[in-house]
């Protein structure tokens, strides 16, 4: 029952995953930059909400996150806009470089205003209610609502990306940026909605992740390798891919914890990810080629 | 055959030409080199030991930037792994001295040796991703590595461990004498940098790397093997941060995870590189003097410290994208390590004038 329990539970916190990869994927399909501040603007949200609920604990913070969601958003479009758009089309180097770089920014000024403590949000009852399937097995509501959320974003994004005009620029924009242009779509601008809807996205994830668990400055790095890994064990571009792949690493952690202890829980989620890059580089299931 | 095509060949034939590799400055700046690095060698026989501890410190970042900067200036590599290596180098020094019982100052050998093997299988996994997401792959076998050395209990784990073999030898030769090894390994491990980086780029291979660096279809059609171009440059930074990971092992006496395997080393090597000058070998001891002098009047910032290195880094990426040295270039064309060849022809009023040691009578090419 113990195992059906990791596996059931990897299967939720895959979806968490999933919610910090589709925006990470999203930045790298529509202007092929590598976001490594991402994992650091995961964590941002959460600190945003902090800020809202107040230490007093003024609503609960599940309230708070379309607020944050906003916030988040037009963070993204600014960030984009104000700085990323230079290093955008001129090579992986600098945008890599811009990122990194903003990530240490962004951890060490959290870690100057909140300092490097751990934090909590505290969403009240719903936090410890949970459905009993028999004594031993139990999936707490908040896990469900974080996987069922990242499953109504993942379709979103998939309708958004294929209905609307916005969606159809994505689209034209990261297949190609030069006769995107030329039929009149502002690139510039796409990309700071591009960065603010992968932002939004991750908002939802950071502030559940928040209420989920305690969280502090640090987390970037780990966050942001989950999220890659996710992209690429379910296929680069694919956006049902990347919630598989999230589920996947999520039930691999589990189970490794299971099976070998808490300490070896990220070392055989990473060792499944390099058998999945190893074996079947191009991922569960693939959309596109470009790397 | 036509008058038209004949005339230009009957030209070129007559035509003496050299190719140069140095200038007479570069000539003199060798000599001056030479005697900096007999100045360097000696320092600890007669310089305090704090500023022996010191130089250590700087030439590791010296080793690391130049390294780091062969992979991403020449080879495009963009790691953000390096501390992977660098953990590898210092655990092998601890796993070698302390357990199997070798001398510190030889394990060096052993932790650069299991850099360039770990490299190995690491270069065929990481090079399956193409640009930024290389990257993360570098940053997550760089994890894996820190978490399998944190798993090992008798590696003392996430709160490391002494390595007792260079706590004795410090014990036993004092101070003075023990760090003086340390830093002979650590200056030894800048020019072994400098010398292969300096020479791989002098070589065929070399000449294939810059080619990709400036572009790499045009390089592939030509005939550059990228893969094993990449190979080499990625092995190579391999053992060489086990190098230094196994030389500030011995400096501070004590391995542990947390510090050794910190992604603030990448940190550190991306500022060094960018403001010196991404690929150029200048750049990288340009920027490790400035990084150096920042760190020993700032870190006591903390975090202020970390934000505006990142901020300028930020700065001049976008701004200035070839660094100091890049603005030193354009306004000079001045080389402190020539890597061109440059073709010089020699016509008949000229001659005189630019004659030199490398001509030769019948337009050989020296190179």
């Amino acid at each position: 029952m113990d195992w059906i329990n990791a596996i059931i539970q990897g299967i939720l916190l895959g979806g968490l995953y999933a919610l910090f990869a589709v925006g990470l994927s999203l930045v790298f399909g529509t202007m092929r930059l590598t976001n490594l501040a991402h994992g650091d603007l995961t964590v941002l949200p959460a600190y945003i909400a902090l800020i809202l609920v107040g230490s007093a604990n003024r609503f609960n913070p599940l309230y708070s996150i379309p607020i944050v969601m906003v916030i988040m958003f037009i963070v993204g479009y600014l960030l984009q806009r104000g700085l990323l758009n230079f290093v955008v089309g001129r090579g992986d180097i600098q945008g890599v470089i811009v990122t990194f770089a903003l990530s240490i920014i962004i951890m060490n000024g959290l870690q100057e205003g909140f300092t490097a403590n751990s934090q909590g949000l505290d969403a009240g009852k719903i936090e410890n209610l949970s459905i009993t399937i028999s004594d031993r097995l139990a999936i707490g509501w908040l896990p469900l609502i974080i996987f069922l959320m990242a499953v109504v974003v993942v379709a979103a994004l998939q309708l958004f990306m294929g209905k609307t005009k916005m969606g159809r620029a994505f689209r034209a924009v990261s297949d190609d940026q030069e006769a995107a242009r030329l039929m009149g779509v502002n690139t510039r601008h796409i990309w700071g909605v591009a960065m603010g809807v992968a932002l939004l996205i991750v908002s939802i994830g950071g502030v559940m992740m928040g209420i989920r668990t305690t969280f502090n400055p640090m987390l970037g790095s780990d966050r942001l390798i989950f999220a890659f890994e996710s992209v690429i064990i379910g296929g680069m571009g694919s956006s049902w891919g990347t919630l598989l792949g999230g589920v996947v690493l999520g039930v691999a952690q589990l189970l490794g914890a299971r099976a070998f202890g808490p300490a070896w829980q990220l070392l055989v989620g990473h060792v499944v990810f390099v058998l999945v890059l190893a074996l079947r580089p191009q991922g569960f299931l693939p959309k596109t080629v470009t790397a | 055959m036509s008058a038209v095509s004949s005339a230009p060949k009957a030209t070129v034939a007559s035509r003496r030409f050299t190719v140069w590799v140095a200038s007479r400055t570069n000539l003199m700046i060798l000599a001056f080199g030479v005697l900096v690095l007999l100045v360097l060698i000696v320092f600890p026989l007669f310089g305090p030991t704090n500023w022996t501890r010191r130089l250590i410190d700087f030439f590791s970042y010296l080793a690391l930037a130049q390294l780091w900067n062969l992979m991403l200036g020449y080879a495009g590599l963009i790691s953000v792994g390096q501390q992977g290596f660098i953990g590898i180098g210092a655990y092998t020094l601890w796993l070698f001295s302390d357990i199997i019982g070798i001398h510190p100052l030889i394990s060096v050998v052993f932790a650069a040796a299991a850099g360039v093997i770990i490299a190995f299988p690491a270069a065929a996994l990481v090079f399956r991703l193409k640009g930024g997401y290389l990257a993360i792959g570098t940053w997550v076998i760089a994890e894996i590595m820190r978490l399998i050395v944190a798993n090992i209990k008798r590696t003392g784990g996430g709160s490391g461990i002494t390595i007792q073999a260079t706590s004795r030898l410090a014990q036993t030769l004092g101070d003075a004498a023990w760090y003086s090894r340390v830093y002979w390994w650590g200056l030894a491990a800048a020019l072994i940098a400098i010398a292969v980086v300096y020479l791989l780029l002098r070589s065929r291979t070399g000449l294939g790397l810059q080619a990709m660096r400036d572009n790499d279809l045009a390089a592939e059609s030509c005939g550059v093997n990228l893969w094993r171009a990449k190979l080499y440059t990625y092995v190579i930074a391999g053992g060489g941060c086990a190098l230094v990971g196994a030389v500030q092992a011995m400096y501070s006496l004590r391995v542990h995870p947390g510090s050794a395997f910190s992604v603030n080393w990448t940190a550190y090597l991306i500022f060094i590189s960018v403001i010196g000058g991404i690929g150029t070998i200048e750049g990288p001891i340009i920027g490790a003097i400035i990084f150096y002098v920042l760190r020993e009047t700032t870190s006591k910032y903390g975090t202020w410290y970390f934000i505006a290195l990142g901020l300028i880094a930020i700065i001049v990426t976008v701004w200035s994208p070839a660094g100091i040295y890049g603005w030193v270039l354009k306004k000079t064309k001045f080389y402190l390590f020539p890597l061109q060849r440059r073709l010089r022809l020699l016509t008949e009023g000229s001659e005189s004038r630019r004659t030199s040691r490398a001509e030769t009578p019948e337009g050989a090419v020296q190179a």
